[in-house]
């Protein structure tokens, strides 16, 4: 990932859903923890829009919060160009609208897909109203933005 | 004696929790409903007891595709209580954030949920793969009305920055001016899209509707008007509940609207357009006219063209905004509240939106009252669901369940949140 400028972290959730905001506590940090030139999206309404924050050049970033029944704070990593995100993982993504997997599949369909899309979920726990992340969930938080620090140096 | 039932627990491609069901008696519709599921929400109960100038935060909740029309519809009403109208400027960028909502809106319908059944595909995912330039014009359509709604109202979804009496922040000459480009494009793109839908395949159906929408002297209707119809109301927003009535019904949690005099009847871009076609600019006139539907519209599922024709219709206003604009020396008009009732319509992208409240005079809001276009519009399409499946008895039962559920997505309902999984029951006996 050497150029720098095209690097792009989209984080994805709820803030006022505690486990949900996991992505965007995730692209906060690292907003405030890296030098390197990252451009940080968050909040994007929806995956047709995921879609239009990046071009053919740019290597992205995306962390949502995952609902798959799973131990909480299991950190999971797909590679979008190469493997298919399992379903189950990240469904639910907006009320009228398509999913991270289908925004990828779409993306993929048009001819406009990224250099690189890595796509991260934490395993949350707690969806109901508020702002703080579970224990677990919050320390799976801190490690991945150790893990894409390392990653994008 | 043949019965059956033709039944869709789960419709998909709308905005919410709803099914259908239909119940047909010896070559007789006997039953056509539209359930609808979903938990009620509670807004005007958890309205009361917070300030007036809370209500357009409140209730952008409510809709995550149109937020805006809540906002717009709550601050009229209070700056209405208060006796303060907003002017100039400041008018002109509501109506340039409301144009933003309703491209989004449009284009996420047309494209995505509503061309599909057209086309004969299960999603927009299938469509993009056999129309791919077509799906890369609509993403690139819906994110110019994204991107408007973004600046004026600082975020796409649940904008923060329109309070009552304005906006908390107002846009320099130079940043709108980065939108004449694109919005002379999103002209082009709305008049391929009129001339897209006209070329879909439409069943020869029409229906008598009593027709509702705002009327305004001068303007194709977004913020205000008097409310008409095509029965001969016109009235004052003030007067809505004088004329209209909500009831509730077994198999819906949200209220059904009629009017009182005559029962269902129909609001939304086929209304808008019908009660408003001279309000529109010449260029959506002609490319209307061309595509095919005339003055008037009473095929429900030609309200495809019709909101293509809004699209460009809102591009057009917003781009006459956009050349236009001075920014206005204050952001917001101050408002001192007073005791009083107010009520106010504006035109969200599925219709009549109207809104009441009850303030005091420390501007805590006491009573308030929302009725959203679906709620207004199930009764219609309970009746276009029993006339058509009347007309098309023949149809095998696949193909009868595939034209109902395209009949409730000609609404582009808005329940609330999304369902993708359909599953279908005919029960025969």
């Amino acid at each position: 990932m050497n150029n720098v400028a095209s690097i792009i972290v989209v984080g994805i959730g709820n803030e006022f859903r505690n486990d949900d905001g996991v992505g965007l506590y995730v692209s906060h940090s690292l907003r405030e923890k890296t030098d390197e030139e990252i451009k940080v999206v968050n909040g994007v309404p929806d995956g047709f829009a995921l879609i239009e924050t990046w071009d053919e050049s740019s290597h992205v970033i995306v962390i949502d919060c995952a609902a798959s029944e799973n131990i909480p704070g299991t950190i999971y990593r797909f590679d979008a160009l190469k493997e298919k995100i399992p379903s189950g993982l990240f469904d639910g993504f907006s009320t009228h609208s398509i999913s991270i997997v289908d925004a990828v599949e779409m993306a993929g369909t048009l001819g406009r897909l990224p250099k690189s899309l890595t796509v991260y979920g934490i395993e949350g726990n707690n969806y109901s109203p508020g702002r703080c992340l579970s224990p677990e969930v919050k320390i799976a938080a801190e490690r991945l933005v150790d893990r894409i620090l390392e990653e994008l140096r | 004696m043949k019965s059956k039932t033709i039944k869709v627990d789960y419709l998909a491609r709308v905005e919410g929790e709803g099914g259908l069901e239909v119940k047909i008696k010896d070559n007789e519709v006997t039953d056509a409903k539209l359930n609808i599921f979903e938990p009620p929400r509670f807004f005007e109960g958890f309205l009361r007891g917070r300030k007036f100038t809370e209500a357009p935060d409140i209730t952008a909740r409510i809709c995550g595709i149109c937020p805006v029309a809540y906002q717009m519809s709550s601050s009229h009403a209070m700056e209405s209580a208060c006796g303060v109208s907003v002017k100039g400027q400041l008018r002109q960028l509501r109506r340039l954030l409301y144009c933003g909502e309703w491209i989004e809106s449009h284009v996420l319908h047309i494209y995505m949920l509503h061309a599909p059944d057209f086309l004969g595909y299960q999603d927009a995912i299938q469509l993009a793969k056999d129309y791919p330039d077509v799906v890369n014009r609509a993403l690139k359509l819906k994110k110019l009305g994204n991107d408007i709604v973004a600046l004026i109202g600082g975020r796409e979804i649940h904008p923060i920055n329109p309070r009552v009496g304005g906006f908390y922040k107002v846009p320099g000459k130079e940043e709108l001016d980065k939108f004449v480009e694109p919005l002379k494009w999103g002209i082009e793109a709305s008049l391929e899209t009129i001339k897209l839908t006209a070329t879909f395949p439409f069943p020869d159906f029409e229906q008598d509707y009593e027709f509702v929408s705002l009327r305004h002297a001068d303007e194709y209707p977004l913020n205000e008007g008097r409310i008409v119809s095509s029965k001969g109301i016109d009235i004052e927003a003030k007067d809505f509940l004088d004329y209209f009535e909500e009831e509730h019904v077994q198999h819906s949690t949200s209220l059904q609207a009629k009017v009182k005099a005559r029962g269902h009847y129909l609001v939304g871009p086929m209304a808008r357009y019908n009660l408003n076609f001279d309000k529109l600019p010449e260029i959506a006139r002609q490319a209307a006219i061309e595509a095919g539907i005339g003055e008037e519209c009473r095929n429900p599922f030609k309200s495809i063209i019709v909101r293509a024709t809004e699209t460009l219709f809102a591009c057009h206003e917003a781009l006459q905004i956009v050349e236009n604009y001075d920014m206005p020396n204050r952001p917001y008009v101050e408002i001192e509240p007073r005791q009083a009732t107010a009520h106010w319509c504006t035109e969200a992208p599925r219709g009549l939106l109207y809104h009441r409240y009850s303030i005091d005079d420390n501007g805590i809001i006491k009573d308030a009252r929302i009725i959203p276009p679906t709620s207004q519009n199930q009764k219609a399409v309970e009746d276009d669901l029993r006339h058509l499946v009347g007309k098309n008895l023949d149809l095998s039962d696949e193909d009868l369940t595939w034209k109902c559920e395209q009949a409730v997505r000609n609404y582009d309902p808005c329940i609330s949140c999304s369902c993708h999984f359909l599953k279908l029951n005919i029960k025969r006996e």
